[in-house]
């Protein structure tokens, strides 16, 4: 098994679980579109960082906090569905994109390059991946209750603005670690479909984001091992292993 | 406070989106009191519950008895169903171990092992209990209960009333109460609070339930206003 390879295949690992992961809190919220729009605004950071030559992650980031922001101001402004500010928002960063993104880089900018991933670059994504599971895990009953109700949650005194604040900023850099796997174009996948799948086969909580984490980790495996055998581009061959769990997983609905 | 009284409400005034949802009100809570909270849709039932609870911001005086513990029911939780949750889940999310769980469960009416069942799986009484027992956890003096018998059939309603007595009398416990069905008020309640934005009326039920107070109530005629047993 040659260096690079199994270097993709770790970050692979580890970002895809904690995408599937963080992705189960999604789901509960209705919130797991939400990626796909800031995933599409980090195109021009990837755009940028593709040009000067650094980590795709580092660019897409300040963009994903950029839609986050100008999603939550436009909605405390217009009170406009968030549907139609996250079609502005996304629609936009597509835009900019393609006026600045080299042609012959795009499709590394679309749909990710996991396969080129360097040793400095995957230290720092199965840190970042690492640290971000264990902030999830310290909220996740808390996100759980906020989902179900935030008056309820207010009842039992849970600071809500709070753990709203850190489950965004966790979206945020699971956007921004999933950019360099899967590309602008499939991260909400990377988080929508691993939950999707684990809601189909489980009974309980535990079963749930578990679930979701595993398949997050065979789905990203599954597709950096098709990528080897294939040569086709990794991030689609993640997202249509995950497409494939989905399909068995609806047979076994619980 | 004096020593029965456990909460005093005193010109209670709620705006909402510069709107006048509750205006003036005052009333006053006794331990082991059932206040039911009767009015139309939208007279902002629901809204004194969550100001009670300090969920939403106020004018007036709201003085609550110290170290009371309160526990909440809302009215309906349209997203629970989103997740696959198991009872126990539920229950853990409030910090309720496995033992307080089973006991609490127990005491409103469930057998040993339903905490594994699946909320998505419970039907509407069901559902309804299980929100019931989870109220319960942490052993409260005080439950405030937002339309405990919505979405619940006929046949559930009966046991679910039965069983908020039963609790009431076992556990010594305070209910405030938001319901827009007469028949729970004369039944259940020592006092009731009339509402429709203003205080209408206050007091037992039987006393200021009258065909007047239910007309500016409701509006219009309402032909049936009296339980009798």
């Amino acid at each position: 098994m040659d260096n690079q390879f199994l270097l993709s295949l770790i970050v692979g690992i580890s970002v895809g679980g904690a995408a599937g992961y963080l992705g189960s809190l999604m789901l509960g919220r209705r919130m797991a579109l939400v990626a796909g729009p800031l995933g599409h605004l980090t195109l021009p950071g990837i755009a940028l960082a593709l040009m000067y030559d650094f980590d795709v992650s580092l660019g897409a980031f300040p963009f994903v906090i950029l839609g986050i922001v100008l999603i939550w101001l436009f909605e405390m402004r217009t009170k406009l569905p968030m549907e139609a500010l996250t079609a502005l928002v996304f629609a936009s960063g597509v835009a900019i994109a393609f006026l600045l993104l080299p042609v012959k880089q795009a499709e590394a900018a679309l749909v990710g390059d996991i396969t080129k991933v360097r040793l400095g670059e995957a230290v720092i994504s199965v840190c970042v991946a690492l640290l971000l599971f264990f902030v999830v895990k310290k909220i996740y009953s808390k996100i759980v209750l906020i989902n179900i109700s935030e008056e309820l949650a207010k009842s039992e005194k849970v600071d809500i603005r709070k753990y709203n604040l850190i489950y965004l900023g966790s979206i945020a850099i699971i956007v921004a670690l999933g950019v360099k796997m899967v590309g602008g174009l499939l991260t909400a996948a990377l988080v929508a479909i691993p939950a999707s799948s684990a809601r189909n086969l489980s009974r309980n909580l535990a079963q749930y984001s578990s679930g979701a984490m595993i398949i997050g980790i065979i789905s990203s495996s599954m597709g950096i091992l098709l990528y080897k055998i294939t040569g086709f581009p990794a991030g689609p061959l993640i997202i249509l292993a995950s497409t494939s769990i989905f399909l068995i997983s609806m047979i076994f609905k619980r | 406070m004096g020593n029965e009284l456990i909460l005093k409400v005193r010109n209670l005034n709620v705006r909402l989106d510069h709107q006048s949802i509750i205006e003036n009100l005052s009333f006053e809570v006794k331990r082991g009191d059932a206040l039911t909270i009767l009015g139309p849709n939208g007279a902002g039932k629901s809204v004194l519950l969550k100001t009670l609870l300090g969920l939403i911001p106020y004018r007036g005086e709201i003085e609550w008895a110290r170290g009371l513990k309160i526990g909440y029911v809302p009215q309906r939780l349209p997203f629970i169903k989103d997740i696959p949750l198991s009872i126990k889940d539920f229950f853990n999310l409030k910090g309720s171990h496995e033992k307080e769980t089973e006991a609490i469960l127990n005491s409103v009416g469930f057998k040993q092992d339903f905490s594994r069942k699946k909320i998505g799986d419970l039907s509407s009484g069901q559902f309804q209990r299980v929100l019931i027992a989870w109220g319960l956890v942490g052993n409260p003096q005080v439950l405030l209960f937002d339309e405990p018998m919505t979405g619940v059939d006929i046949s559930a309603e009966e046991t679910i009333y039965n069983l908020l007595a039963k609790l009431k009398w076992e556990r010594d416990l305070t209910i405030l109460l938001v319901t827009h069905d007469l028949s729970v008020v004369y039944k259940f309640s020592t006092n009731v609070i009339c509402l429709n934005r203003q205080p209408i009326c206050y007091g037992p039920p039987q006393e200021v339930l009258t065909p007047e107070s239910l007309q500016r109530l409701y509006g219009g005629e309402v032909k049936y206003y009296q339980h009798k047993h």
